[in-house]
Order: structure tokens, then C-alpha cells, then sequence
């Protein structure tokens, strides 16, 4: 009897730690959403969500809307699209064909091969961003959605890859073999086979693309210098410097309809999320 | 066959970056007459060289470099450990037969999503604004409201805060090994009397050793890494404090356009990273635990 309400009083302490836990993370989100319905005078000094009573407002989201004199939000979105869109298809596609390859075929100086994507996955961006600059200066590909999209068709991205591998390694090999005694070529065994299976998997580097993709600021920042090629993170970035002075309600309206699709799509998908991450973190 | 677009991706974009950025290093570049000059290691010499003065003291060349060193192993040295420790602890939390822990993981796996948004720099802007929540909190308690990025002391916290509200995705790698733990090793140690804490530091730690280290690595690149928040939230920081080296690289490659000198100092961050990935990996022969 005792030793249940022990338990009792455990669960009950973990239940709190994580109920307080979980608020303190989730208040800056909800403030946000919380502050773009109210007044401006309503949102700071005070540490409410919901506007004072009878205080709502919804102009700011029309006003938000029109994000920039030049355009509106959906312009921004679209612009996001044309460089995420790609991004996604070539990373998915190509990150498949590598894992495969890597996966399930042994070639020579495969270690070797090993070893300098390890060295390269301790890397950060920036240093292979200003040679590529470079390089696509001299191709003519700056200011195009192209250079931001180009390596995703090339499997570039090595934890993507290790990903895939790492969950192929729980697909027998047999499958693979009875597929080629029936006659299946290797790309064919991949589509016909491995696809299927592999399709959680598929869907977590598509996802974590999209969502890198949407939140990149430091690759449009380079790559891209024309107005008509604006993204959203870009678009935003101006409003933060903007409107500093006065219009906060606005800029938490904007900030909240920035983050809509990437929230929508997470709450739709969240089950590939948790998985991919914790598979990310392997079990060797 | 199937490795060809592999091959010509790891070529293109990961090699020849390297080296080219080695090669390029070696040069100094005229931006408007879009030319560049062979030098040597000169840009080398600039950034970590120094002389003396004429009084005798000690004068860098480019002390930007230094103050940028410093502010960067600032928030990667207190931002790593805060974050591993949070989402370990979580995790340890969440690691019962609770009701709920679904919903508990997602929603502390939101943040991890959003990480990087401008509009989240947008908010956390605000939220640790003059008026802002926090502020708010603290005058609760009495304490006079903290210019948070604006303050030399106070900015790095700022970014390390906003970093170790991206815990969620370290935490479910850890909650994953945390559930790969057998439950029989821990009733045999409870046979042998074993308390929970001492479960703790005999059976569980040792076992997510491999995992701790996997997490070390990526946490601390990941913070080497930081650009959107100090670029954003902080604006380099008051007096350097947040002037990462990453920003300093890009200040000097695309908007001085001097890619020889902006190329030395990312040579030079590669090594930074390399030497501190190396001393994690040296020091881990002495605390990871292998099983079997």
C-alpha cells in the first residue's frame, strides 16, 4: 500500500516537471500568437496571452499580409516554394540512390570514401558556401533558385544519407536477393523493393528538407540579391528591421502566418519526425 | 553506377570547396577591379600574427579574429553543456511508463522545428525585449529589467537560451538510448541493493556513453555553426560579445568581398573545430563505455 503511493507521488512530481517544462517552451509561441490580436499598447509590461477582455483586434493580420510595400505574403511564399520544392525532390531522389548504393554494394576504397564524408559532416555550411559562391559567380548561377536547389540533386548531404543506410540495415538482404532471382535489376530492386520499405524513412529526409529549407536564412542571404527573388525569410528579416519602431502586432501577426506551414506540416507529420531523429541517433 | 551523382556531389560540392578555399586563401583580392594577387600566407599572418609597439606591448594585427574566437568558444563551451544537460535530464523524466509521453515529446520537439526561422529570432527578440515576458518575470522578483541584447554580458545568454530551447531533438536521441537500456540489468541491481541514484551513475550512464558522445559532436557543431540568431537577435552584440566567427566570415567574404582574407579565417575556424572534435574524441576512450 505504501509503495503505490510512493509511485503515486513519483509521478505525480515527473508529471509537474514536464507540464513546466513543456508551458516555459511553448510560451514564446503562444505570447506571439497571443500578442498579434492585441493592441499594441496591450503586448508588453505584462505576461498574458490573450488580449485584455473586450481588447481584441484583427487588423494586424491584413496589414501583415501586405508584407513589404512591394509585395504580399503569398509572393514570398511562392518564391520559398520555387527553391524548396526542388530542394526536396533532388534531396529525396538522390539520398535513395546513395544510401543504396552505399548501403548494399561493396567497391573499392569504399573506407576511404567513408572517411572523408565523416570529415566533411564536421564542417559547417558557411565554409563551403563561399567557394561555391565563387564558383557559381563564375557560372552565372547567382540570383537564381537554381543555386540554392543544385547540390540537393547530389546527395550532398551525408547525415540524410547515413539516415537512410541506417534504417535499410533493418531490411533483410534476402529481399533484395530474391528480387534479382526474379529477374529485377538493381535500380529496379530499389524501386520495387526497397521503396515500399524504406517509405517512412523517404518521408522524414523529405520532411526535415522542407523544414530546413523554410527555416535557411543564411543561403538566400548569399545567393539571392534581386527583389523579385525575395523568400519569406528574407521578407522577414526586413520587417524585423523595420518595424523595430512601433508596429509589434503586426510583426507578430507576420511572424505567426510565417510559421503556419511549417506548424501545420509538423503537427500533420510528427510521428516521421520523432522517429527520423531518433533513428538519426542510431543505435551504434 | 548507382554512386555516379554521388560522386560528382561529394567532388563538387565538398572537395574541391576544401581545396579551393585553401588555394584562395592564399590570395588577396581587389573587389572592384575583380582581380587577385598571389601573397602567400599573408592573410594568415594578419589574422593570427601580432607585434610590439613601440611602448612594448603586445598589439594583434586583426584582434577582430581574437574577439570573435573568444565570443564564439563563449557560447559553444556554455551552450553545449547546458543544452546536453537539459535534454538528458528530460529525457531521464520521460523515460518511465508515463501516460502522455507522446504528447510530451512532441511538443518539446516543436522548438527544435522552428529553430532557426527568422520569425522565431523575431519573437525571441521580443521576449527578451526592454518590456518583454522575461523582464516581465524578473520585476516580479524585483529585479531591475535587463537589456538582454543589448548587454555585453547578458547577450551571449540570449542566443545560449534560445539555442537550449532547441534541446528536443538531442533529448529524443537520448530518450531512445535511455529506452534501449535493459530493464533486467536494472532488477538485478535493485536484487543487489543497489539505490536509484546509483543506478543511475553505474547502469544508465555508462550505457548512453556511445549516444552522449554522438550528441557532444553534433551540439558542438551545431553551436560553431550559429549564424541566423546573432545576425538577427543580437546584431553582432554590444562591444563583439555575439560577433561569432561565422559572422565575421561572412561580413568579410560578401560584404567586403574579401574572399582570400574571409577564407583564411574560415581555415582557421575549420581548425578550431577540428582540434576541439579531436580532444572529445581522445578524452572518450576514457568515458564512453562500449558493451561487449
Amino acid at each position: 500500500m505504501r509503495r503505490i503511493t510512493k509511485m503515486q507521488v513519483n509521478a505525480i512530481i515527473r508529471y509537474s516537471i514536464l507540464t513546466i517544462v513543456g508551458f516555459i517552451l511553448i510560451y514564446p509561441l503562444i505570447w506571439m500568437i497571443g500578442s498579434s490580436f492585441k493592441h499594441n499598447i496591450d503586448i508588453f509590461g505584462n505576461l498574458s496571452i490573450l488580449p485584455p477582455a473586450g481588447r481584441w483586434t484583427f487588423e494586424h493580420f491584413p496589414n501583415a499580409w501586405q508584407l513589404t510595400s512591394r509585395n504580399t505574403m503569398i509572393f514570398y511564399y511562392m518564391n520559398t516554394l520555387r527553391f524548396l520544392i526542388p530542394q526536396v525532390v533532388g534531396q529525396v531522389i538522390s539520398c535513395t540512390l546513395a544510401a543504396y548504393a552505399i548501403g548494399r554494394f561493396e567497391f573499392p576504397g569504399k573506407k576511404i570514401v567513408f572517411t572523408v564524408v565523416m570529415v566533411t559532416l564536421l564542417m559547417p555550411e558557411l565554409a563551403f558556401r563561399i567557394p561555391i559562391f565563387m564558383l557559381y559567380r563564375d557560372l552565372g548561377l547567382l540570383d537564381t533558385f537554381a543555386s540554392l536547389y543544385i547540390q540537393n540533386f547530389f546527395a550532398v548531404n551525408s547525415f540524410f544519407v547515413f539516415m537512410i543506410i541506417q534504417f535499410m540495415r533493418t531490411i533483410p538482404r534476402e529481399l533484395d536477393e530474391a528480387a534479382e532471382i526474379d529477374g529485377c535489376g538493381p535500380l529496379k530492386t530499389l524501386i520495387y523493393i526497397l521503396v515500399p520499405v524504406l517509405r517512412p524513412i523517404i518521408i522524414t529526409v523529405g520532411l526535415l528538407t522542407f523544414m530546413w529549407g523554410m527555416n535557411d536564412f543564411q543561403g538566400p542571404l548569399i545567393f539571392l540579391r534581386s527583389p523579385d527573388n525575395r523568400v519569406l525569410s528574407l521578407a522577414l528579416r526586413m520587417i524585423l528591421q523595420d518595424y523595430e519602431v512601433t508596429h509589434f502586432g503586426q510583426m507578430f501577426a507576420a511572424a505567426f502566418m510565417a510559421l503556419i506551414p511549417t506548424l501545420a506540416i509538423f503537427f500533420a507529420c510528427s510521428r516521421y519526425f520523432v522517429e527520423g531523429v531518433t533513428q538519426s541517433g542510431g543505435k551504434e | 553506377m548507382l554512386l555516379i551523382p554521388w560522386f560528382i556531389g561529394m567532388a563538387l560540392f565538398r572537395v574541391y570547396p576544401i581545396i579551393a578555399s585553401f588555394v584562395n586563401s592564399l590570395y588577396q583580392f581587389q573587389p572592384i577591379r575583380g582581380t587577385r594577387e598571389f601573397i602567400g600566407f599573408d592573410n594568415y599572418v594578419r589574422i593570427v600574427g601580432g607585434s610590439r609597439n613601440a611602448y612594448g606591448d603586445w598589439v594583434w594585427n586583426f584582434p577582430h579574429f581574437w574577439d570573435s574566437v573568444s565570443a564564439t568558444l563563449t557560447y559553444v563551451l556554455l551552450g553545449t553543456p547546458l543544452v546536453l544537460i537539459m535534454a538528458f535530464f528530460v529525457a531521464f523524466i520521460l523515460n518511465f511508463k508515463l501516460k502522455g509521453v507522446n504528447l510530451f515529446r512532441t511538443a518539446y520537439y516543436i522548438p527544435s522545428i522552428l529553430g532557426g526561422n527568422v520569425a522565431v529570432a523575431i519573437v525571441w527578440s521580443q521576449v527578451f525585449g526592454g518590456d518583454g515576458p522575461v523582464n516581465a518575470i524578473l520585476s516580479i522578483f524585483g529585479v531591475d529589467p535587463i537589456s538582454w541584447t543589448r548587454d555585453e554580458f547578458f547577450a551571449p545568454f540570449t542566443l545560449i537560451f534560445l539555442s537550449a530551447w532547441q534541446f528536443g531533438s538531442v533529448m529524443l536521441i537520448f530518450l531512445a538510448a535511455l529506452q534501449n537500456v535493459s530493464p533486467t540489468l536494472y532488477e538485478a541491481a535493485s536484487i543487489d541493493g543497489a539505490k536509484k541514484t546509483r543506478q543511475l551513475f553505474s547502469i544508465t550512464l555508462p550505457l548512453v556513453t556511445p549516444v552522449l558522445l554522438f550528441n557532444t559532436v553534433n551540439v558542438l557543431l551545431r553551436h560553431f555553426q550559429e549564424f541566423n540568431a546573432a545576425y538577427l537577435i543580437t546584431l553582432r552584440g554590444p562591444n563583439r560579445a555575439t560577433d561569432f566567427l561565422v559572422i565575421l566570415i561572412y561580413e568579410y567574404a560578401f560584404r567586403r568581398m574579401q574572399f582570400g582574407f574571409a577564407l583564411a579565417m574560415s581555415m582557421m575556424l575549420l581548425l578550431i573545430i577540428g582540434l576541439l572534435t579531436l580532444i572529445v574524441f581522445i578524452t572518450s576512450k576514457y568515458w564512453v563505455h562500449y558493451s561487449d
